[in-house]
Order: structure tokens, then C-alpha cells, then sequence
């Protein structure tokens, strides 16, 4: 695959290019031989090293002496001091003082779907502290220690990357876990709806559930139920009875005669009905070649956090979601945290990441029964310099796709990145903006701009 | 809140008579607290304090932490108050015997309250009711000016850290024989000296005439010396008032600073607001002894909980039980600081020492290692030393006087690093020193340290006010330096600079720069001068 990218790389040299962006794309090459490990899972509790770095402020009498539990206090308890918190923040803002709540901050989904998202507002107090963690890099600071070792022995060792050799979650990993997740995130949700206002996604009309009932009275049943209907029963008799001849006059019905079987009475059951409501695919994709390190994941991946949360709650639990990387070529990866975690290296073609999606949705016949959202991330860097590849994939997804929002998160290095190029140019902004929207958003940009950004790409 | 029942308050009773039997010394009264779940999350926001001022932080606090447990462990929890009397907190299924155990510790807790002098200030007032008055103070202030009195709260909490918590205490240690009326400090150390300029046999000239008037008149020898020396300097009255109605500027106290000398704070409209600052800072005050003593506090009580309640022959048969608890609470752990296995280990290192006579200049000064380790004077006097510790040092002294190589060797410590190896990707946990000096620095590293940031008033220009962070090796968490201003710039009234020092990392020339893999590279430091205006922060470098 790597001869290719050369070949590839030479083609393009051949029809023409800047020296500079030449450097980029051999730069990004050079590091597609490093894979797209995973971070290492942290060392567990009770490991000998977790205490590292523990210091002497970590530990109270409460916990350490008296065995007490930690207190815990349940969400709903907070429900409705959060509400005044964020009311309060937006009164800081009016009073002229920067917002003090932070909301999602900690947001960190664990491998598998196990890990939790955690989710709350967050505020600090500000003061002037020393900050401990300026060091050379490649130091990991230092805490005291216990044991018969040397000088320079080493004590333990803990990957930096995942590796890939202990991937797969162990058994017994039941689907409890991943409902916490989705049920977190959903908080996120209402949160951000709540606090952002944001707008209401368009409805693209009602599609079949099947995994959501209500109960109503609708059917009926001979015999038994819950309600009587009178009308459907005194038919039912009056049939009976002139199949019986019971009734050998119409015009003098005397009722007092009648014979009344027990599966004549009908009643009004309740019974499970099919819930129709409209059902949400979400595909984020995100680049995650060489040029992506640093800030601009990080940016991507918040935004998208923020946006999956929200949709969840939009549609009610009703959202599924599919995770796409690509850097030349797409993958599909099972959870948020391989998505979130993925290193980056090797080069870019977005195109192949349109593909993939366009080939899943074509495959599953996704088209009739989903709303389909596409958010794609991307630094804005693409080997494919006029978007000829990417461009009819994009339009082709647009003949189904309720949105597709474009996140560019620049690097700051010209004046306009490829992709925002190709997109410009190609009109598609223009000819379609309820389907199709871009935001450009610089390195340095805060929650508060991220959740600017989300609020142009759904209206 | 409830007290506990008659049984267990029985059981406490015994435990004092024991504590006091072995040397403690605490007040009579206590009040003991069964805590539910509820109250706890109700008081630790409150830093355990049931009556302090209520802050809406608090609330977004308990929200934090909630988030901060499920992704950090561990969170630190007191389980007794500095008040009088002492309030303790208990859960109320711990069986008998933990109790007991629980109760020295905590008792131990109170005589180091009530004895170190760290804790001085707080010996003459009972600091819960203090704190009701403020609550009230403050709840009577909201009443009438809403949130402004939240925000007030938030930026004198912002630099309530920069109080000068020691200079308070040299206030109280004025021995009372140094005192002399300010009339005669000012005579003495200012104005004769930096006004008149006299000559050095003048001034002392000028001594023994006070020597002298003191002798022949006694208790008027102070006025019948004045009444020569303002004949000679007829302006001496007229200066000395000057002087002495404005208060010397509390330079490293930025809180008491504002009180004093913020124009924005005098203003009539404004007068309320240093009401809250008095109690923000005074609350503060309160409780910098506490996070500068909490190794030896923890040690003192991990030392005596465990000599006494093995001494106590009312648990006789939970031995094993208490072993258990007891070794999960003082065991030193293989990587991470424990106070309590730190604080107790260095307490019995010292009584041994002290018990041996080492502790001495005869043995510090020799050198020959087998003698040093059969030296025994018979001195026996190590338990009046560790009283002594417990009464006179903090955290800092504590761990500088009596961290000794002895001490690392014999509890086999060593400083643990961890590093990156680059080759294979892995960060490595390694011994690093197990050099005395090396685990010294590393733990005093550690300790609680706020920045030392004082005004500098030659070079505030155009009513701004100039604050001079003094270097000690580390920067200030960037992140928080523009909001700490806009609350800075909000109490003094006007701009606000603040001249500190930054990392810089010097990068050598990027061979695969863009990996995730951090550059090479050493820390450069560089002065810089933040500047708030008007809500807008600037920084330049100096």
C-alpha cells in the first residue's frame, strides 16, 4: 500500500506541484509506517504503580481511616440546581464576566463502550498557582517509592500506545454497560439543548421503529378487556339473535328477550402499538493522517462529541451512530473511543472516507428508513488537490443525506485549506445549503466557538 | 446531624482519659457527629465547616467532584475541626473497636490543634460561630445586592492564596518585652536614623539619655525623653502622626493590601464590599495552618492512635482486626505519597534518634559509619523531643530538619521517576535517587506553596497596580491568569500588571515533527509583564 502512495505521490509531482505542499504530503507519507495505535488503557486501581504521583493531599481521614464510602449523589438530585447554575452563567456573560460553567469537559468514553461519559458542569477557581507539570518532555516527573532496587533499576514499565496485541473486550461485557454511555451522552444532550438553544433538527417525516411501543386502546376483543364497547356488543347480540331467530319481528324489538352469548360482549383491549417516529443515522468521520496531530483532533473530536450527544437526545434515544477514519484509505471502527483515540499518521484522501459511507448506506439500504447525517473532520489537507474524487462521492451522498456538516480545523498555515477549496469551488455550498454546510474553525478555537460551529452546521 | 448515642460518647470519654494519661492535652469539651451521605456532600465543599458562608461554587463543587471521582480516585475528607470545642464526624455502623481507634486518632488531631503554634491564631475564638456571623453577613449583603456579592466572593476567593499567613503569626510572637510604644520605634528606627541622619555617637548618645530617663523616672522616662527630644525636632510630633495614621502597606498580602489602599473599595457605593474580603481573607487565614501541617498532623495522630489503642484494654481480641485497617492506612506504598505512613515513621525515627541522644551536635558531626550506628547516649528523652516537633514545626521543618539518609535506608525509599523510552514507547518507572537530598527536594516539592506575589509600589504608574511574581522554579498555570486579573482589576478599580516568569522549550531542529511524540528540547525561562485593562489582558516580554 505504501509503493502505491509513492506511485501516487510521484503522479501528482509529475502533473504539477508546489515544492511546499510536496514536503507536507512526503512528511505525512513518512509517517504512515507508524499505524494508528491506541492509546494504552490506564494502569488499574489497585496496580503497584497507580499510586504514582498520588501526593499527600490526596488522602483525608473520612475515606482512608473511618472506611467510609465515598458520598455519592444521583443525577437527578442535580437536575435542578444545574438549570440555575447555567442561568447564572448567562447572566455573568450579560454582566460583562466570562462564563464560569463548563459543560462536558470531562468527556471521555472508555474502550468497548464500557468506559463512561461523563457528564457534568464544570467550573474552577481561578487563582495564581504554581503550575508543576512544566518539564523537560520525555519526563514524567517524580513521587517517593518503596522497595530493594538499585539506583537506575527500573520498576515497571506501562506502554505509552496500544498495540493492538490485547485488543477485544473480555467476556461478560454485557450491553449494561454500553446503555450507560448512550444514556450519558443523551444527558449532554439536553444539556446543550438547554443551554445553547439550539435549534430543532427538521423532521424528514415518520419511519418505522421497531423497537419502541405504546400502549393503547385501540383493539378490540370478544370476551374480555378493559372497557365495553356498547355499540360493537348490542350489534354482535342483535346478530345472534337473528341467526337464532330470536328476533322474529325487526320492528318490535323487545330486548328483555334477548339471548346473550358471553363472546358476544366486546371490549376495548390494550394492546402494544408500533411507535412511528423518525430514526437517525449518524456517520462522523474524521482524518486521521499524519497532518492531524495535535490541536485539530482534539478539535474535531470535541465538536463531535458534542453534536452526537446532542442528536441523541434530539431524537429520543433514537439516534445510531457509525464511526469512520481515513487517512488514503477509510475504515469503519465500532466505538467512540477507537475513534476518539486513533493516532494519526499516513496521507489524505477524504474521498475515500465518502466512499465508505456511500457503500454502507447503498449495502444496508439505509436510505429508506433513516434520516442519514454526515459530520466530517478534517484539518482540510487532501492529496486529491481539485477534489475530482471527493466531489461526485459528496454529491452523490447528497441525494440522501438530511445533512452533511463539514468541520475544517486549520492549522493556520494559508490562506484557504483544499477541501475548503474543492467545496467552494464546486458550488455544492452554495446550490444546497440546507444539505451541506462548512465551518472553518482556526487552532485555537474554545468550547464556546465549537458550539458556534455546531450551531451552523445543524440549522 | 446527630450527636452519638450515650454509648459511644462513653467510649470517647475513655479514650481522653487515656490520651491525657500518656501526655495529650485538649480541651474537656467535644461534640461527636454521626454523618450521613447527604451531609457529607453538604459539608466538603464547606471544607467540613457546617456554618461557612454559602457560595454557589459550592454547589458546581459537589457537581465536580461527583465527575472528578468517576475518573479520578480518592478525595480528601477531615474527619475533625479546628473549633471550639472540636467537632468530629463519624458514620454510625463502625463497630466498637474501630471507634476506639478512630477516636485517638482523632483525639490526637485536637492536642495538635490546641498545641502547635502554627495553629495560634485560631486558639481564642471558636471559629464555627465566627463563620455563622459571616454566613448571616453575607446571606443580610445578598439580600440587598444580589449577585454582585457573588461575584466579590469569587475574586477575593481568586487570590485568597496570597495572604500572608506568616506574617500574621510574627504579629503574634512579639515577645512582650520587645514591645516599645510605636512612638519610640519611630523615633528610633525611622526618624533619627533616615530623617535626621545623625551621626552613629549621636544615636547612641541619644540610647543612653533614654537608658537614663528610665532609670531616674521609671514609668514617665518615655514622656520626660520626648519632652527634650521635640524640643530639639519641633516636627517630631507632626511627622510621627503623619506616619502613623497610614499603616505600613502589607506588600505581600495582596487581599490586605486592597483593604487598605484600593480607591475603588473606599468608595461609599463600594464600602460593603470589604466586608466580604475581611471575611474571605480571615477565613483563609484560618485554614493555612491546617495544609501546612498535614504530614505531621497525620503522623502525629497515626503515631498515637497506635500506641494507644494497643495500650487500651477494652479491645482486647480485635487485635488482628486493627492490624489489618491499621497497615491499610500507614503502609508505604510501593510509588505515591501517604501522609500518614510518611508523618508516623518520621515521628518514631525521631523519638528513637532523640531516645539515643542523636539528635545532637556530637553526632551530627560524626563521620565514621559504625560508630554512628552503635551511638547511644542514653539520653532517653525522645518522647519530650516529638512533643516539641508537634509543637513547633510545620510540614516544611519537619520534613527538613529530620529527613535524614538514616531514615531513607532504613525504610528502603527512593525517588521514583518516570521517563519515556523513545525506542520501544513506553513510559518507564525507574529508581531515581535514593539520596537523602534528592527524596528532601522531591517531597518538598510536593507540599503546599503558593506563589509569593507582592505589590510593588515604585513601579505602579497612573493608579495601576504592580504585582511581581518572585521566581521559584515555576511558572503559574497560564490558563488562569486572565480571569484572576479581570477579579484583581475589579477590586483595585484600575489596570493591573503582573510581571512573572515563563517556561519557554527550546526546540532543537524537528527531524519527524509532526508524530505525536514530543520534541527534544530543555526549559528556557523568560520575565514577561501580564497586563489587564479594562478586561483585556496583554502580555509582553521584559
Amino acid at each position: 500500500m505504501r509503493n502505491d502512495q509513492f506511485t501516487y505521490l510521484e503522479e501528482l509531482k509529475a502533473s504539477g506541484l508546489d515544492p511546499e505542499r510536496e514536503a507536507r504530503m512526503r512528511e505525512e507519507l513518512a509517517s504512515a509506517g507508524n499505524g494508528h495505535g491506541l492509546p494504552a488503557p490506564g494502569l488499574p486501581p489497585n496496580h503497584e504503580l497507580a499510586g504514582f504521583g498520588r501526593g499527600f493531599y490526596d488522602s483525608g481521614d473520612l475515606l482512608v481511616l473511618r472506611q467510609a464510602v465515598e458520598p455519592y449523589s444521583s443525577g437527578a438530585a442535580l437536575a435542578k440546581s444545574l438549570d440555575e447554575l447555567l442561568e447564572r452563567d448567562r447572566q455573568r456573560e450579560q454582566d460583562g464576566f466570562p462564563r464560569k460553567i463548563e459543560v462536558g469537559k470531562l468527556v471521555k468514553p472508555g474502550r468497548g463502550r464500557k468506559g463512561k461519559v461523563v457528564v457534568i458542569p464544570t467550573t474552577v477557581e481561578e487563582k495564581f498557582y504554581h503550575d508543576p507539570t512544566v518539564r523537560p518532555p520525555g519526563e514524567g516527573g517524580s513521587s517517593g517509592g518503596t522497595g530493594d532496587e538499585q539506583e537506575g533499576d527500573v520498576i515497571g514499565e506501562q506502554p505509552v500506545r496500544d498495540n493492538g496485541d490485547q485488543a477485544g473486550s473480555g467476556p461478560g461485557e454485557g450491553g449494561g454497560a454500553s446503555h450507560e454511555t448512550e444514556s450519558s451522552a443523551y444527558d449532554l444532550g439536553k444539556i446543550l439543548s438547554e443551554k445553547f438553544q439550539l435549534p430543532n433538527l427538521r423532521d424528514k417525516g415518520k419511519k418505522r421503529s421497531f423497537t419502541r411501543f405504546s400502549y393503547e386502546l385501540t383493539d378490540k376483543n370478544r370476551g374480555f378487556g378493559q372497557v365495553l364497547d356498547k355499540k360493537a356488543t348490542l350489534r354482535k347480540i342483535v346478530e345472534t339473535n337473528i341467526s337464532l331467530g330470536n328476533l322474529p319481528d325487526v320492528s318490535d324489538i323487545d330486548p328483555t328477550r334477548f339471548l346473550i352469548a358471553p363472546r358476544d360482549k366486546v371490549y376495548r383491549i390494550l394492546s402494544r402499538e408500533k411507535d412511528y417516529e423518525p430514526q437517525a443515522m449518524l456517520f462522523f468521520l474524521r482524518d486521521y493522517s499524519g497532518s492531524m496531530a495535535g490541536k485539530v483532533t482534539d478539535l474535531v473530536v470535541s465538536q463531535h462529541v458534542l453534536i452526537y450527544s446532542w442528536l441523541l437526545y434530539q431524537y429520543g434515544g433514537q439516534a445510531e451512530s457509525r464511526f469512520i477514519l481515513h487517512d488514503t484509505e477509510a475504515k469503519e471502527v465500532p466505538d467512540f473511543y477507537s475513534y476518539y483515540n486513533s493516532r494519526v499518521a499516513g496521507g489524505t484522501q477524504v474521498s475515500s472516507a465518502y466512499r465508505l459511507v456511500n457503500e454502507i448506506v447503498e449495502r444496508e439500504s439505509l436510505a429508506k428508513d433513516y434520516n442519514i447525517y454526515v459530520f466530517q473532520g478534517t484539518d482540510g489537507d487532501d492529496w486529491d488537490e481539485s477534489g475530482s474524487a471527493a466531489i461526485p462521492e459528496l454529491e452523490k451522498m447528497l441525494v440522501y443525506a438530511s445533512r452533511v456538516g463539514v468541520t475544517i480545523a486549520e492549522h493556520g498555515q494559508g490562506p484557504s485549506t483544499t477541501v475548503a477549496r474543492y467545496l467552494n469551488s464546486s458550488g455544492l455550498l452554495r446550490k444546497m445549503p440546507e444539505l451541506l454546510r462548512m465551518d472553518v474553525i482556526q487552532k485555537d478555537a474554545d468550547e464556546q466557538r465549537l458550539i458556534e460551529g455546531i450551531k451552523h452546521l445543524i440549522s | 446531624m446527630e450527636l452519638i448515642d450515650q454509648h459511644t460518647k462513653r467510649i470517647m470519654e475513655g479514650c481522653k482519659e487515656r490520651a491525657r494519661a500518656a501526655g495529650l492535652s485538649f480541651t474537656d469539651e467535644s461534640l461527636e457527629y454521626v454523618v450521613t451521605n447527604r451531609d457529607l456532600l453538604e459539608l466538603s465543599p464547606k471544607v467540613m465547616i457546617p456554618t461557612l458562608y454559602d457560595y454557589w461554587v459550592h454547589d458546581v463543587e459537589v457537581l465536580r467532584e461527583r465527575g472528578k471521582y468517576e475518573l479520578y480516585p480518592g478525595n480528601p475528607y477531615e474527619t475533625v475541626i479546628n473549633t471550639r470545642p472540636p467537632i468530629s464526624f463519624y458514620n454510625d455502623n463502625n463497630p466498637d473497636w474501630l471507634n476506639v481507634m478512630i477516636f485517638y486518632h482523632v483525639l490526637a488531631h485536637i492536642d495538635f490543634f490546641q498545641n502547635n503554634l502554627y495553629f495560634r491564631h485560631t486558639w481564642d475564638y471558636d471559629f464555627t460561630g465566627q463563620a455563622l456571623s459571616d454566613k448571616r453577613v453575607i446571606a443580610r449583603l445578598r439580600a440587598e445586592k444580589g449577585r454582585w456579592v457573588d461575584y466579590v466572593i469569587e475574586f477575593a476567593r481568586s487570590i485568597d492564596n496570597l495572604v500572608d499567613f506568616h506574617g500574621e503569626l510574627a504579629d503574634l510572637f512579639t515577645p512582650p518585652e520587645a514591645a516599645c510604644s510605636s512612638r519610640l520605634n519611630y523615633y528610633f528606627d525611622y526618624f533619627l536614623q533616615s530623617e535626621k541622619k545623625i551621626s552613629v555617637s549621636e544615636y547612641i548618645k541619644e540610647v543612653n539619655r533614654y537608658n537614663a530617663c528610665l532609670r531616674t523616672y521609671g514609668e514617665l522616662g518615655e514622656k520626660t525623653f520626648f519632652v527634650e527630644a521635640e524640643l530639639r525636632y519641633p516636627e517630631l510630633e507632626a511627622h510621627f502622626t503623619r506616619v502613623h495614621d497610614t499603616r505600613p502597606a502589607k506588600k505581600r498580602d495582596l487581599l490586605h493590601f486592597l483593604l487598605d489602599n484600593s480607591e475603588f473599595l473606599a468608595r461609599d457605593e463600594n464600602i460593603w464590599m470589604r466586608s466580604i474580603l475581611e471575611i474571605v481573607r480571615k477565613t483563609s487565614i484560618f485554614f493555612q495552618p491546617q495544609i501546612r501541617t498535614k504530614i505531621l498532623n497525620e503522623g502525629w495522630a497515626s503515631y498515637w492512635h497506635e500506641a494507644l489503642f494497643l495500650q487500651d484494654d477494652r479491645i482486647r481480641g480485635h487485635e488482628v482486626d486493627f492490624a489489618r485497617i491499621h497497615a491499610g492506612v500507614t503502609s508505604m506504598p510501593r510509588v505515591g505519597m501517604n501522609p500518614y505512613a510518611l508523618g508516623m515513621r518520621l515521628f518514631g525515627h525521631i523519638e528513637e534518634q532523640a531516645d539515643k541522644g542523636r539528635i545532637s551536635f556530637d553526632f551530627q558531626r560524626m563521620t565514621d559509619s559504625d560508630s554512628r550506628k552503635h551511638f547511644d547516649s542514653g539520653a532517653s528523652a525522645g518522647k519530650e523531643f516529638i512533643f516539641k516537633v508537634r509543637e513547633n514545626l510545620c510540614d516544611y521543618l519537619f520534613l527538613k530538619n529530620h529527613l535524614d539518609q538514616d531514615f531513607i535506608d532504613r525504610h528502603k525509599l527512593f525517588v521514583a521517576g518516570k521517563r519515556l523510552d523513545q525506542q520501544r514507547m513506553v513510559w518507564q518507572y525507574y529508581v531515581k535517587s535514593r539520596k537523602a537530598k534528592d527524596y528532601k527536594q522531591m517531597v518538598q516539592d510536593t507540599l503546599y506553596h503558593p506563589p509569593v506575589i507582592s505589590v510593588d509600589q515604585t513601579k505602579g504608574i497612573e493608579g495601576s497596580l504592580y504585582l511581581t511574581h518572585k521566581f521559584e522554579g515555576k511558572q503559574l498555570v497560564q490558563e488562569y491568569i486572565a480571569n484572576t486579573m479581570v477579579g484583581i482589576e475589579y477590586l483595585w478599580g484600575g489596570p493591573v500588571h503582573l510581571e512573572t516568569s515563563e517556561a519557554q522549550i527550546i526546540q532543537t531542529p524537528a527531524t519527524a515533527a509532526k508524530t505525536d511524540q514530543p520534541p527534544e528540547g530543555e526549559i528556557a525561562w523568560q520575565r514577561v509583564l501580564y497586563s489587564m485593562n479594562g478586561r483585556v489582558l496583554t502580555k509582553k516580554e521584559l
